[in-house]
């Protein structure tokens, strides 16, 4: 019984970083480069539903709506700011920018929240699942979690592969310079992949913070890089294997945590990152490239 | 041209990083102001210009001090302790308590005739700002120390009051550490002391008989209550059924540890934690439906003033701290009543240690013969010597005396939260 406690609370966690992954790797997929600053976003995401709903007492539902619109407005601005002068810059510089946008993001959280943990009310407030008299129980917010992580999948999926702007998303990721020639808009097209992955990273906030209800200036940065080596162990890029990247992730995290050491857990979260980079470079459901000589 | 570009936004960035990070103390003390109430305010711009008056002191001499308003001049506190940041409520309680402390003394006449000043600066619990706060009471001619709050902060200004040779007396640092140094002295119990009392504790009252602890591997404090709590519970009519870890990197989700605890049937946690973390564990376990009795030290409180934290959970834990708000003696009901009048709070055992190192300072000083013109070196000689030999009745313990090592002699005591408070066991 306890190992199935284990497995459901490591799903718990793996959940809320299959969410996270998917925004990682939407970003990704179609811009080709690695946004560090997502995780502050969750976290600006966490803060907005924190003061509309918490402090000005809104509706949950309608405080997620809020901090998705300002979550977008924010991933776009970055994106038109920080990212978009850098388009033709080597991939290097990119990442150092997205680097650079994260420590602005936490320190202007510092700055305007304070540092002190905020509690954060859980938005969501369905009665949790109670199995074998009571023995096991499962949170509302568990489940909600994997469901819209599924939902949110299924949604970029089909978005991707059926709508004209996902299609086109496809072809700037295959080769931005022709798709430019095609007569597709290269920076609409990747701030819009902005906006998606930014407006996710506004769900993922909420439910993060649902489930773990503690708020600081630095929540989003742990989670926003274990989600990071989730969607590299998925297979960076790909929408189905950063779900479940995310999945097995959180549950070998709890497993490890619960069987080896409750110390050693992060080392060896990484030490699989490390593993998967050697063994498969391009993850489990990745893309392999091939390099036309 | 693109390469200018390139360089102009990353310099840009990195300069907006910085600029933030300068900009970020003054934030957050601005933060700080919103946060304590209004007096914290008043307090914190009258020791700005009390800052600034005292910088031109400095730079005049030492024997400015002269000069000051009181017949027998200004003794100068500086105190030390997190006012903004995740430990806020430490500090700020601590800073209070020394200021009604001041205030009592200052309206009796003061020590030995002196004024007493106190500035309180904050380090946001980091180790360096603290020694930067250290630095800045310095320039503004501090004679005695009353700090740090915590004990990284404590560990790292003792190394150079000692250098320096400036009494230090610190509220609350509790790691055996703070008072390596022969010019440190403290209020609160040793972390060690916490851990055996607490396991004496659990085990005289019988409490529990199969014990779980929940204990941050990557603290200092928390470990090394967890240490002397384990090597006592050996002699303890209790066991240890199961011993969870988790580290700063990994301290939101406890439902591994908690599900140990649950599996190990135990039927009391210890939490030598500090409220943050304990704030979530006590969620957690609602949640998962884990109905168990919670102990813990010094570092739980504070978690009655989390910000929308849902303070029934709280219901029912037990913590080790040497105060008690609702305690009926005269002196802790006369500090309350000041307290609460003044800050709109019910004090915690913070405020108590801050108030008491006061207190204790003062004691030493009059048994020492402290007077304004005698220099920082005569005054830590003076103050070490007396430690030992005064008896102080204070809100954290009747009758505690010190011995040359720093450590105070005193009874422990438990309190367990009962309609969101503190009420004595």
């Amino acid at each position: 019984m306890s190992f199935v406690a284990h497995l459901i609370n490591g799903i718990s966690l793996g959940s809320v970083y299959a969410l996270i992954a998917l925004g990682y790797t939407m970003v990704y997929g179609i811009a080709k480069m690695l946004n560090f600053a997502h995780g502050d976003v969750i976290m600006i995401g966490g803060y907005v539903v924190f003061v509309t709903a918490s402090s000005l007492g809104i509706n949950p539902l309608a405080a997620i709506i809020v901090s998705m619109a300002a979550c977008t407005l924010l991933g776009v601005t970055i994106e038109r700011v920080a990212y978009r002068p850098l388009r033709g810059a080597s991939p290097l510089a990119v990442l150092i920018t997205a680097i650079g946008v994260s420590y602005l993001l936490q320190n202007v959280a510092l700055l305007v929240f304070g540092s002190d943990t905020k509690a954060f009310s859980n938005v969501v407030t369905l009665p949790n699942l109670e199995l074998f008299g009571g023995q096991l129980i499962i949170k509302s917010v568990t489940i909600v979690t994997v469901i819209v992580s599924i939902i949110i999948m299924v949604g970029l999926t089909l978005f991707v592969k059926k709508t004209k702007i996902g299609r086109a998303m496809t072809a700037v990721s295959e080769d931005q310079g022709a798709a430019q020639l095609m007569g597709i808009n290269v920076n609409g097209t990747i701030a819009v992949t902005f906006a998606i992955g930014s407006s996710l990273a506004a769900v993922a906030g909420v439910l993060l913070c649902s489930a773990y209800p503690s708020l600081t200036p630095y929540t989003g940065s742990m989670p926003g890089i274990k989600a990071f080596v989730a969607a590299v162990f998925g297979g960076i890029g790909s929408i189905p294997g950063a779900f479940i990247g995310g999945i097995l992730l959180g549950v070998i995290e709890n497993l490890s945590k619960a069987y080896i050491s409750s110390q050693l857990a992060d080392a060896i979260v990484f030490s699989i990152l490390i593993i998967v980079l050697l063994v498969k470079p391009t993850g489990l459901l990745g893309k392999k490239v091939l390099e036309k000589v | 041209m693109k390469k200018r570009m390139l360089s102009l936004v990353l310099a840009g960035v990195m300069t907006a990083a910085l600029l933030t990070g300068c900009g970020d103390s003054a934030g957050s003390d601005a933060g700080s102001a919103d946060g304590a109430a209004e007096e914290t305010t008043e307090a914190a711009e009258t020791e700005v210009s009390e800052e600034t008056a005292g910088d031109d002191a400095a730079a005049e001499d030492s024997s400015a001090e002269a000069s000051g308003d009181s017949a027998g001049g200004t003794f100068k506190i500086g105190g030390i302790g997190p006012l903004t940041g995740s430990n806020a409520v430490y500090g700020i309680a601590a800073m209070n308590g020394s200021q009604i402390a001041v205030d009592e003394i200052n309206a009796a006449g003061g020590i030995n005739g002196m004024t007493v000043e106190l500035n309180f600066q904050d380090d946001e619990t980091d180790s360096e700002k603290s020694v930067n706060a250290y630095n800045a009471l310095k320039d503004w001619g501090v004679q005695v120390l009353d700090g740090c709050v915590t004990s990284a902060c404590s560990i790292a200004v003792s190394a150079k009051t000692a250098e320096d040779n400036i009494f230090q007396l610190t509220p609350s640092g509790s790691a055996v550490e703070c008072v390596a140094n022969p010019n440190s002295f403290r209020i609160c119990f040793s972390d060690p002391n916490q851990g055996v009392a607490s396991a004496q504790y659990i085990g005289e009252h019988s409490l529990a008989t199969k014990v779980a602890v929940i204990y941050d591997s990557s603290d200092v404090y928390s470990s090394g209550i967890y240490e002397k709590f384990v090597t006592e519970a050996e002699s303890q009519s209790f066991e240890v059924v199961t011993a969870g870890a988790f580290t700063a990197d990994n301290k939101t989700d406890f439902s591994v540890q908690l599900q140990q605890a649950k599996d190990a049937g135990a039927d009391l946690v210890f939490l030598p934690i500090y409220y943050n973390e304990a704030a979530l564990i006590l969620k957690q376990a609602a949640d998962m439906g884990f109905e168990v009795k919670f102990f813990g030290c010094d570092g739980l409180d504070g978690i009655l003033g989390v910000k929308n934290f849902d303070a029934s959970l709280t219901e029912g834990v037990m913590l080790l701290t040497p105060f008690a708000a609702d305690a009926t003696d005269d002196l802790t009901v006369q500090f309350v009543t000041t307290y609460e009048e003044k800050f709109n709070e019910t004090p915690n055992q913070f405020a108590a240690d801050g108030y008491d190192a006061i207190y204790t300072i003062k004691a030493a000083a009059e048994k020492a013969g402290i007077t304004a013109d005698m220099s920082n070196e005569e005054i830590c000689a003076a103050m070490q010597t007396a430690m030992t030999e005064i008896t102080v009745d204070g809100l954290t313990g009747e009758g505690i005396t010190w011995d040359a090592s720093g450590e105070p002699t005193k009874e422990p005591k438990a309190v367990v939260i009962k309609d969101g408070v503190y009420t004595a066991m």
